[in-house]
């Protein structure tokens, strides 16, 4: 077991203005930054805000930039830096921020509302549902997301452009989206809801570029853009730009 | 590290607003530059010598081997071809290179193809140079319109990808002859061109379109289990879909420079059998 | 002072986990307007680390499975301590709440014939957890929220309003249940981003807070586990029922520090895993106790062989239930045969091919590698008992969920007690948040609607709500020792020399007075030293200062944590301390065996002084008072599920032939 003295610099501050602070702290074998953080708080800075809960990298919590990568505090191991580097800690870059390490991501909780919900089949009753293992496996690959908005902070859609946010609902929720696409018993297309059209015309499938930054920096390791994005684009394009599958379905024949 | 002492390049950043106040663009200490800056050198050697190569009109065939830029050769200028991969179908007027008529559809493949775009977008575009690094554009409005909205077409060079594809196999099945039209002979050319076309169509399957087209477009995968079967196999390659796109990049142009030695003559194509 | 924000509403749900949200989307389903109240952002609750699965006798794997069998394992695995009419109610109830799951959008595994796989687990005679690979709780979680954010979408179309109906409020606390006489009218909450106050004004308040592990020093649970809602409920003048029942899981993380009391899950020992001390001896063969020894292998030999073959064989001790394995662990470590971090090794490494282990054990395997640099492929892990759950809690009627005493008061989940007697059983407490959550909700909702008219409704005493806000204020302006002695100290002049406890230093010290002195293994003296102890960090914790301002300040929400985990804590103690026999989830040393006599015993605890007035309370004697009380006999349908052999093992003398 040994320990020694890092070096730290963390976002202090608020919506007004901040800093990087510096602050030299003891790190023992095994932690990771948000121990760091937590003894911070424990002998430095008792009101240093930082948001966090499960420390196991299951509920998405503790998200913030290190060394200017997003990234959960409680995945990332000191031992993953050299001790003589100093580490710099700060909230995430594309939300406002609201105290230190604390961001506002409310916008998330926004575009999560304008995703509509799963549309149950009618007339099939509860414990009635039928699933077959491989069509549930590919939206189950997307719940396993615990919604630590990473992808939401990292994507330069709206990280670079704050006026594409009213536009563009972000990885997270367009995989929402491709989620319940997906879904074998979604019934949005009897409601005459069409999620493949929605997805481009009213969740701003179109301002992705697919540069993969979403995918890169998801903790869950989930395929965002390869399972979910880029096969809704697909999925658009079958709708909108595809005079094949527009004849098709002027003749009649209904695809699956 | 970067420092905040670069000037405000964009309207509505990391640096705006509401944000937590740090003027950096960037913090990261990694070489992040390094991924970009290696795509955007090898893309680009790779323009340099196909534009040069497309553009040259000559050395592209060297019997029974024809340059994979100048298959199919479609104008009455292509050279004579025995029971080769040339069509009159352009007639005397096409004036220029032959290659531009049919270099068209793998470029349009790989212009429009997820992983160039991913590739180009960031290495030329800097959009965004890197994940967390700010892009230096002011206004991003991504593929929503013209021009990019055309990326959406991709599905269509995929289908003439895969018509090309198939040339392109008919051109290796011709070079299991000799010089002479002998059947029955291998050459190294013949290696290069077997090492290519399966490139090709591995880089060509694991497209995300075939990916779509295959299996991906369904709901339900237990009501089509042959499909299904399909696509999971199409998935597999489609997660090497970059390795494939760089590896038949450079095997096309191998080829292509293989020709070129043995047509110009700098090269004798050794021949196995 | 009392120029505080209020709001009004039906219903206010506190707590966003299983059962708060499930209970918030019953109560705004029967047409209650609801809000939900929780420290977390929403869908980031407790809820979220649940892996196992949801217990619901469905009968998809094997058809033989019922609810009366289901009822029959939850009655045992509590040692029939449990509230028998809701471990009936779980039991025939939980198969409807999982199916409802499903017309909400859940996705779990399937069988072949494309219904809802169920797996095995200890203590269940059937397969009988539906499950999402190890990640049910997170669907659980996810599912109830977007159910809600459907509801909110659809009185969004009505009435142009998402929150017109019902209405998340993230990342606020609650300090105080307001009262109107017996009844609630209210609660006093917090903004933890701002520190702004604010009022919740209904007549119907749900407690659905989770547990209490924050209070001891090795858990698997997260920082929201204060003991929030038990020390609500006793306020607002609620008793708290067999608090002494502390579910300690045998295999948790003990190293690296950051992730120490993180759990290993049980299947690492159903698969193969074995436990060794330092000297690599399987010491669980001297742990079996009598009872068991029928059923358990007494050579390596023959518990390596039951894992091929289980029908010829007895399983390996290893496979004990968990407060044997938990007991064993804690033993070998203070002979001085622990593992370097002060844990046991539990091995697979030499059992099994490393490319078995990462398909069976996938996501263990990625949790070592992550968190520990561990590869347990290669080497042993180094394992300890971990603080997991409380099976005691609000004491509640059955059907439905009412707070005893507290009209208008309810709770469900882990903050309500009884369900599970004293051992919960793996995969119950997911449907018992289903099952409780909607009753908690449906009542909540019928009792608020039946309060019609002019003046119907309890009103808010503003004398409780500037009580509730100096209260809150009071590490802002915390002083030295001599200002504290009495409650008119509030306010006054600092004039201490001292400088103001650090609100980290005390709740670290409440973490290893409980885990050392109240933990696992209990003795009478130690129990009388913890009480000491809790009176010594109570007076100091009314000196709990902090630094800056009331914007999300982490070190004050901590100081008003404080008090909620030192009433539960001394809950514990006092109860454990009278309870003298060993059950379940209590293990007294002194008392080692299981009474019959204290079966139809419950402990209930309650505040002193009834006013919930803290500050009056005399730090020495303590602030909890202990009832002693006689439990209503099982219905008489329900005892007959059971074979009497089995029965007489638990049951008095008098109860079996009445």
């Amino acid at each position: 077991m040994s320990s020694y003295e890092a070096r730290f610099k963390v976002w202090r501050g608020d919506v007004k203005g901040g800093g990087l602070k510096d602050f030299e702290v003891e790190v023992n074998d095994g932690e990771v930054v948000l121990d760091i953080i937590h003894r911070l708080q424990a002998t430095q800075a008792p009101d240093l805000a930082v948001r966090w809960n499960c420390k196991a990298g299951k509920c998405g919590s503790c998200s913030a930039e290190i060394n200017g990568r997003p990234r959960l505090m409680c995945m990332t191991r000191m031992s993953v830096f050299t001790r003589e580097e100093t580490i710099t800690v700060t909230p995430l870059r594309a939300f406002p921020v609201v105290r230190d390490l604390v961001t506002d991501v409310g916008f998330n909780y926004d575009k999560a509302r304008e995703v509509p919900a799963f549309v149950p089949p009618a007339g099939v009753g509860p414990g009635e549902y039928r699933m077959m293992q491989e069509d549930v496996d590919r939206s189950q690959e997307f719940r396993k997301c615990i919604e630590c908005f990473l992808c939401q902070d990292t994507c330069h859609v709206v990280r670079d452009h704050e006026e594409n946010k009213p536009a563009f609902a972000g990885p997270r929720f367009l995989m929402r989206v491709a989620e319940l696409d997906m879904h074998p018993l979604d019934a949005a297309a009897d409601s005459g809801l069409d999620r493949k059209r929605t997805a481009q015309d009213e969740h701003g499938l179109g301002y992705c570029n697919i540069t993969k930054c979403c995918t890169e920096v998801c903790p869950e390791g989930i395929k965002i853009t390869d399972n979910a994005l880029i096969p809704l684009k697909e999925r658009a394009v079958d709708r909108k730009y595809d005079p094949l599958v527009w004849l098709g379905s002027k003749i009649g024949r209904r695809r699956t | 590290m970067a420092t905040g002492t670069e000037p405000h390049l964009n309207s509505g950043g990391v640096r705006t607003g509401t944000r937590a106040a740090i003027a950096a663009p960037h913090l990261r200490t990694d070489r992040w530059w390094l991924a970009p800056a290696a795509t955007a050198a090898g893309l680009l050697a790779f323009v340099v010598y196909s534009t040069w190569r497309a553009f040259s009109d000559a050395h592209y065939y060297a019997a029974p081997y024809v340059s994979p830029f100048y298959s199919p050769c479609l104008a009455e200028r292509c050279g004579t071809m025995h029971a080769g991969p040339n069509a009159d179908l352009f007639g005397s007027w096409w004036a220029i290179s032959p290659a531009i008529i049919i270099l068209i559809f793998p470029l349009g493949f790989r212009l429009t193809c997820y992983y160039y775009r991913k590739a180009y977008y960031r290495g030329f575009w800097a959009s965004p140079p890197a994940c967390a690094v700010a892009e230096p554009h002011k206004k991003y409005t991504g593929e929503t319109r013209f021009p990019l909205i055309l990326q959406n077409i991709h599905r269509y060079f995929f289908y003439a990808a895969l018509l090309v594809a198939g040339i392109l196999t008919y051109d290796t099945v011709l070079s299991f002859r000799d010089e002479h039209y002998n059947w029955g002979h291998m050459g190294l050319g013949t290696l290069v061109f077997l090492v290519n076309i399966t490139l090709i169509w591995a880089y060509t399957l694991s497209c995300h379109s075939c990916r779509h087209i295959v299996g991906g477009k369904l709901k339900h995968f237990s009501q089509h289990p042959v499909r299904y079967r399909m696509w999971q196999w199409v998935g597999k390659l489609n997660a090497r879909h970059m390795l494939l796109a760089w590896a038949s990049l450079v095997s096309v142009a191998l080829a292509d420079f293989y020709v070129y030695l043995v047509a110009s003559g700098a090269f004798d194509d050794p021949r196995f059998f | 002072m009392s120029v505080v924000d209020r709001q009004e509403w039906d219903v206010v749900v506190v707590g966003a986990g299983g059962a708060g949200l499930r209970a918030a989307i019953e109560a705004r389903e029967r047409g209650a307007r609801t809000a939900v109240i929780c420290k977390s952002l929403f869908g980031k609750a407790h809820t979220v680390m649940a892996e196992g699965g949801i217990a619901a006798a469905m009968g998809n794997v094997n058809s033989g499975d019922n609810w009366q069998v289901h009822f029959r394992d939850t009655m045992r695995g509590g040692k029939f301590l449990n509230q028998w009419r809701m471990a009936e109610l779980h039991a025939r109830e939980a198969p409807d709440r999982v199916w409802e799951l499903e017309t909400w959008g859940a996705l779990f595994d399937r069988t072949k014939d494309g219904r809802i796989s169920q797996r095995n687990f200890g203590g269940h005679e059937y397969p009988r957890l539906a499950h999402v690979g190890d990640r049910t709780g997170l669907e659980l979680i996810r599912t109830l929220q977007q159910k809600i954010v459907s509801l909110q979408q659809e009185d969004m179309k009505e009435t142009g309003d998402y929150e017109s109906r019902l209405k998340v409020y993230q990342e606020c606390t609650v300090t105080r249940i307001l009262k109107d006489g017996e009844r609630v009218s209210g609660t006093f909450c917090y903004e933890r981003e701002s520190g702004r106050f604010f009022v919740l004004e209904a007549p119907s308040v749900v407690i659905a807070t989770g547990g209490i592990g924050k209070s001891f020093k090795v858990t698997s649970n997260s920082w929201e586990y204060t003991g929030d809602g038990h020390a609500l409920a006793l306020l607002a003048g609620a008793p708290l029922l067999n608090m002494e029942f502390v579910q300690f899981h045998p295999t948790g993380m003990v190293w690296p520090p950051s992730v120490k009391g993180i759990l290993v899950t049980e299947s690492v020992r159903g698969d193969g895993g074995v436990l060794r001390n330092s000297d690599g001896k399987r010491f669980m063969f001297d742990y079996i106790p009598d009872v068991f020894k029928e059923k358990y292998a007494q050579s390596e030999d023959e518990g390596d062989r039951w894992y091929e073959d289980p029908d010829h064989n007895r399983r390996p001790p290893e496979l004990l239930p968990r407060d044997e394995v938990a007991r064993a662990i804690n033993s070998e470590v203070k002979a001085g045969r622990g593992s370097p971090h002060g844990g046991v090794f539990l091995d697979v490494s030499t059992r099994m091919p490393a490319e078995v282990i990462k398909r069976r054990l996938p996501s263990m395997y990625h949790q070592f590698k992550e968190l520990a640099d561990v590869d347990i492929t290669a080497e042993a892990m180094e394992v300890g008992p971990t603080c997991h759950y409380v099976m005691g809690g609000i004491a509640v009627e059955s059907d439905t969920a009412a707070a005893r005493g507290v009209p208008g008061l309810f709770a469900a989940g882990e903050v309500a007690g009884g369900m599970h007697g004293s051992n919960r059983l793996g995969g119950n407490s997911l449907s018992d948040l289903l099952v409780f959550g909607r009753r908690a909700g449906w009542h909540a909702a019928e009792y608020a609607a039946g309060l019609t008219g002019e003046g119907a409704r309890p009103p808010l005493d503003e004398t409780q709500i500037d009580a509730a806000a100096a209260e809150a204020l009071r590490p802002f302006s915390a002083e030295g020792p001599e200002a504290v002695p009495t409650a008119s100290a509030d306010g006054a002049p600092a004039s201490g020399a001292h400088p103001p406890e650090n609100p980290y230093t005390l709740h670290q010290e409440l973490q290893q007075t409980m885990n050392d002195l109240v933990g696992i293994i209990r003795r009478e003296a130690e129990m009388e030293r913890a009480l000491e102890k809790l009176a010594e960090l109570r007076v100091r914790a009314r000196r709990a200062g902090v630094e800056g301002h009331r914007q999300f300040n982490p070190g004050w929400h901590l100081s008003l944590d404080l008090r909620n985990m030192l009433l539960v804590s001394e809950c514990v103690a006092r109860a454990a301390l009278e309870r003298e026999e060993s059950r379940g989830g209590h293990t007294r040393e002194d008392h080692p065996a299981m009474e019959r006599s204290w079966r139809r015993i419950n402990l209930l605890c309650q505040l002193t002084d009834p006013t919930g007035g803290l500050a009056a309370t005399d730090p020495v004697a303590g602030q909890i008072d202990l009832v002693n009380e006689t439990t209503q006999p099982i219905r008489p349908d329900l005892l007959a599920l059971f074979e009497k052999e089995e029965l007489v093992k638990y049951l008095a003398e008098e109860e079996l032939y009445e």
